[in-house]
């Protein structure tokens, strides 16, 4: 067990050198690609957690990440904090409002919990245009200033967001990772396969799912903050159904259950639009076709992958069993 | 003109629950199917009404084959399947259960001919008519099952255990309604039980099954006085 | 007065919800599974309304173009779609978010497939009558002539469903696939079929939900998912089991709506209704008609 861990922190950390060496070879598209990986692994991390470990459907991350975002944009203009503090800002209030959901949550079978939290994902943005301090339609302003001058001058802007997210990133993978092989993992797990004597073996299956509500929701609040400084701005049409939709796909391409496959779902939410760009240059490059293929990939990958591998990719099985 | 089945094997997932079993009923028979908890005579008459796939094996009714056919076309060729347990549709009235076993049909006359029918062999049910199914009782769901079924005009009927959960008054009139009936209408019968006495006393060929095999088959009189399966697999 | 027509507004808007949560409680019934790309079916029937309408000029036409084409998409998705999908995934830890996920990615599908041949521009729809608040006297209530059309057309297509149920033997076929599948086959009810006929029915319910809705606000290829949202609602109000339930449901959504809109504030409607949802969920699953399990006609 600790050897594993120390095994798992040293990937971290060559991870991290990796893609911080990374960022400075590759053009400035790449580098804001990779903060947007970074938002789509920890977005994809909060429902691996909810869903491919206790068991509960949410389609209306997107929601959560809205509060996140709407959360650090208010802490960060009203009070003038620094960037961490206004992300841990973001990661309290939403799991605050996540365990008020999931207490209900926790009460909902399948279905109902599928609709419930789509309900969310379709009103809850669109609630913001409706209180001005939220700033509407337009939106709040998210300014994190320029990258410290310690960093040179030829370092962007968007380096600098790389470099916030991918470092969140990591930080909460690596602490998501470990509560997955915590006590509380083994008790999802238990409680998802086998409820009734997860139950008797003293596991308090509610308060369990709460729990496991309310992390997810702390994880998808802070993915909403670091997507709202990538963008310098929150609005609810940041956080339209289809970013839900889009997070359940990666999850699901990554098998559900497992983080490591978070990755290779991220990667592909990514490439996506990439794809589609390429597709709809090769269709005529109408407006209405370029801003509708993405949706429409990712769409058709997650009815392909649910039909064709419904319990996910076999390579996730490899993976898992080596974190076990 | 016969029901023939030969090698018949089911699986549900690893277990066997059919093993090569091999028998035939003759038309206008009525053979009882007898065997404890578990030997697979749920499976096998499941397997005769479309719901259960085989793996290997083969039946026929009437020369032409039965497996790997949909149910609703088997009750079309006259196989109707009386399952155990919960039999009727209990959100719907005892008149609509009734009226499902002649929705298929075109003859839409015999439909009603064969309600009456039903009903003057079953009164009990001609009382309820528009009370919902969920209100009658044991006894009562299972004249409403028979009584759908004979309103489809069967040729080979299928009964799995209807004596299940009913007092012995009521299984006696069950069964000697069963019996009265086959002979009338000229049905060919599989009935499965494990109240091997009154199964036998009515059956022509007794058929006993352990873990999915074939024990034994014959006159349904010999077996009855065959003292080794009383002791092993009659129970009496 | 004020409370009347607030009444009035409440069951023209109800009556909408009413009949996207029918479609969604037909497709419940039938095949367990809650059906959000009822929205997305709705979405395309209600453009395929609008070609009519812009080719036309005439909105009694679109209506019944819609209505089949609603009842030919519902059909197709569940040959293509849920049939494949009940074959491929029976157990296992996915078969019981595969469904949710499925008509998830459906929605997806659909809502931008419509968006590549109609572009996401705001379109008019124009309704076939007057959207200005009937007239007493000197004052003019916000129930509009329009509004008048909805609750009609929705307690016609209701009335027609409620026969076709109740009086029919197709809708005994149905109700026993529903409630019995396995039983209804061995009574020789050619499941698979009035399942699909089934989800039919409910494609032709949303796609009514569709047109009749739209006028009201305008047509762009997001623009029922609120609908949907509500129709759930509805249908939950109602057991997710009744086709009763879920008219009444959708109802009594729609008019309480109508007074916090009109009493309360704006803002509050969709709150409301999800606190409403939250509520029925935690305090009576089985919907207000309530019979335990409560599987009513
Ligand atoms: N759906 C199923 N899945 C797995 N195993 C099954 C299934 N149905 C039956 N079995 C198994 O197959 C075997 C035969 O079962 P079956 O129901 O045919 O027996 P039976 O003779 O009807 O028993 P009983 O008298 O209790 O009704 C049993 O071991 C049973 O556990
Ligand atoms: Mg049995």
């Amino acid at each position: 067990m600790h050897k594993s861990r120390s095994i798992r922190l040293l990937v971290f950390i060559v991870i991290a050198l990796a893609a911080f060496f990374l960022s400075n070879v590759v053009d400035e598209l790449r580098v804001f690609q990779g903060a947007s990986l970074s938002v789509y692994i920890v977005a994809i991390a909060s429902i691996v957690l909810l869903t491919g470990y206790s068991g509960q459907i949410s389609l209306g991350h997107g929601a959560l990440m809205a509060i996140g975002g709407y959360s650090a944009v208010l802490a960060h203009n009203h009070w003038k904090v620094s960037i961490p503090i206004s992300f841990a800002i973001a990661i309290v209030s939403t799991a605050f409002f996540g365990s008020i959901l999931g207490w209900a949550a926790a009460r909902l079978k399948g279905p109902y919990l599928a609709g419930t939290t789509l309900a969310l994902a379709v009103g809850l943005p669109s609630l913001a245009n409706q209180f001005s301090v939220l700033g509407g339609e337009q939106g709040l302003a998210f300014d994190v200033g320029a990258p410290p001058k310690s960093l040179g001058s030829d370092f962007t802007q968007y380096k600098w967001y790389f470099w916030i997210c991918a470092l969140a990133a990591l930080i909460i993978v690596w602490i998501t990772q470990n509560i997955l092989t915590s006590r509380y993992g083994r008790q999802w797990r238990a409680m998802r396969s086998a409820p009734i004597s997860a139950s008797l073996s003293g596991i308090h299956i509610g308060r369990s799912k709460v729990l496991a509500f309310t992390i997810s929701s702390g994880i998808a609040g802070l993915a909403g903050a670091m997507l709202v400084m990538t963008l310098n701005l929150v609005t609810p049409s940041a956080f339209p159904l289809s970013l839900s939709f889009a997070i359940v796909t990666g999850a699901v391409l990554a098998g559900v259950t497992n983080l490591g496959g978070g990755v290779i779902g991220a990667l592909v939410l990514v490439a996506i639009p990439d794809i589609a760009d390429l597709l709809a240059g090769k269709m005529g490059g109408a407006e209405k076709i370029s801003a509708n293929l993405p949706g429409f990939i990712t769409s058709l990958i997650l009815i392909v992958t649910v039909l064709l591998l419904p319990n996910g990719p076999k390579l996730s099985k490899l993976v898992s069993h080596k974190t076990k | 003109m016969s029901l023939i089945i030969e090698n018949l094997t089911v699986r549900h997932g690893a277990i066997t629950a059919i093993d090569s079993l091999s028998f035939r009923v003759n038309e206008r028979e009525l053979a009882a199917v007898i065997g404890a908890n578990g030997a697979g005579k749920t499976t096998l008459l499941r397997t005769l009404s479309g719901l259960n796939e085989p793996i290997g094996g083969s039946v026929t009714w009437h020369g032409e084959s039965i497996l790997h056919t949909k149910p609703e076309d088997l009750v079309r060729r006259g196989i109707l399947h009386v399952s155990d347990g919960k039999t009727v549709i209990p959100e719907l009235s005892v008149k609509e259960n009734l009226a499902l076993g002649g929705l298929w049909r075109k003859d839409k006359k015999d439909v009603v001919v064969a309600t009456d029918e039903v009903i003057d062999l079953f009164p009990r049910l001609g009382e309820r008519l528009t009370q919902s199914a969920d209100t009658l009782s044991g006894g009562e769901r299972q004249m409403l099952a028979i009584g759908r079924a004979l309103i489809s005009r069967p040729k080979l009927l299928l009964l799995d255990e209807p004596s299940l959960g009913l007092a012995p008054l009521i299984i006696d009139q069950i069964f000697q309604t069963l019996d009265s009936l086959r002979h009338k209408l000229g049905l060919t019968v599989v009935l499965v039980e494990q109240n091997a006495m009154s199964a036998l006393g009515i059956a022509d060929t007794g058929i006993i099954i352990n873990l999915g095999k074939l024990v034994t088959v014959g006159k349904s009189n010999d077996l009855k006085s065959d003292p080794n399966l009383r002791a092993a697999y009659l129970g009496y | 007065m004020r409370l009347f027509s607030t009444l009035l507004i409440g069951l023209s808007s109800g009556a909408i919800y009413s009949l996207m949560a029918l479609a969604l409680v037909l497709v419940w019934r039938s095949t367990r599974v809650v059906n959000f790309a009822q929205a997305g079916q709705a979405i395309a029937s209600t453009y395929i309304g609008y070609l009519v309408i812009s080719r036309t000029d005439n909105y009694w036409l679109a209506l019944p173009v819609a209505l089949v084409a609603g009842a030919l998409i519902g059909a197709l998705v569940d040959v293509a779609l849920i049939r494949t999908l009940n074959k491929r995934v029976k157990s296992g830890p996915a078969a019981e978010m595969a469904p949710v996920i499925v008509t998830l990615g459906l929605l997806g599908l659909i809502r931008s497939t419509v968006g590549m041949i109609w572009g996401g521009d705001l379109k008019a729809y124009k309704a076939p009558v007057t959207n200005h608040g009937f007239t007493f006297g000197t004052t003019t209530i916000p129930f509009s002539p329009y509004n008048l059309l909805i609750v009609i057309t929705a307690v016609i297509v209701m009335a027609v469903f409620s026969i076709i149920f109740q009086k029919t033997n197709l809708g005994l076929s149905l109700r026993a696939a529903a409630f019995q599948p396995e039983i209804a086959r061995l009574a020789g009810v050619r499941v698979d079929l009035v399942r699909t006929i089934g989800w039919a029915f409910a494609g032709g319910a949303g796609a009514v939900a569709g047109v009749l809705v739209t006028p009201s606000n305008s047509l762009s290829p997001n623009s029922l998912d609120l609908l949907l949202v509500l129709g759930f609602v509805g249908a939950v109000i109602g057991g997710l089991e009744s086709l009763l339930g879920a008219a009444i449901g959708g109802v009594v959504l729609g008019i309480g709506l109508a007074f916090i809109l009109e009493y309360v504030s704006t803002s509050l409607a969709f709150p409301s209704a999800f606190i409403v949802l939250i509520l029925v969920l935690l305090i009576k699953p089985s919907g207000i008609l309530g019979k335990k399990g409560g599987r009513g006609a």
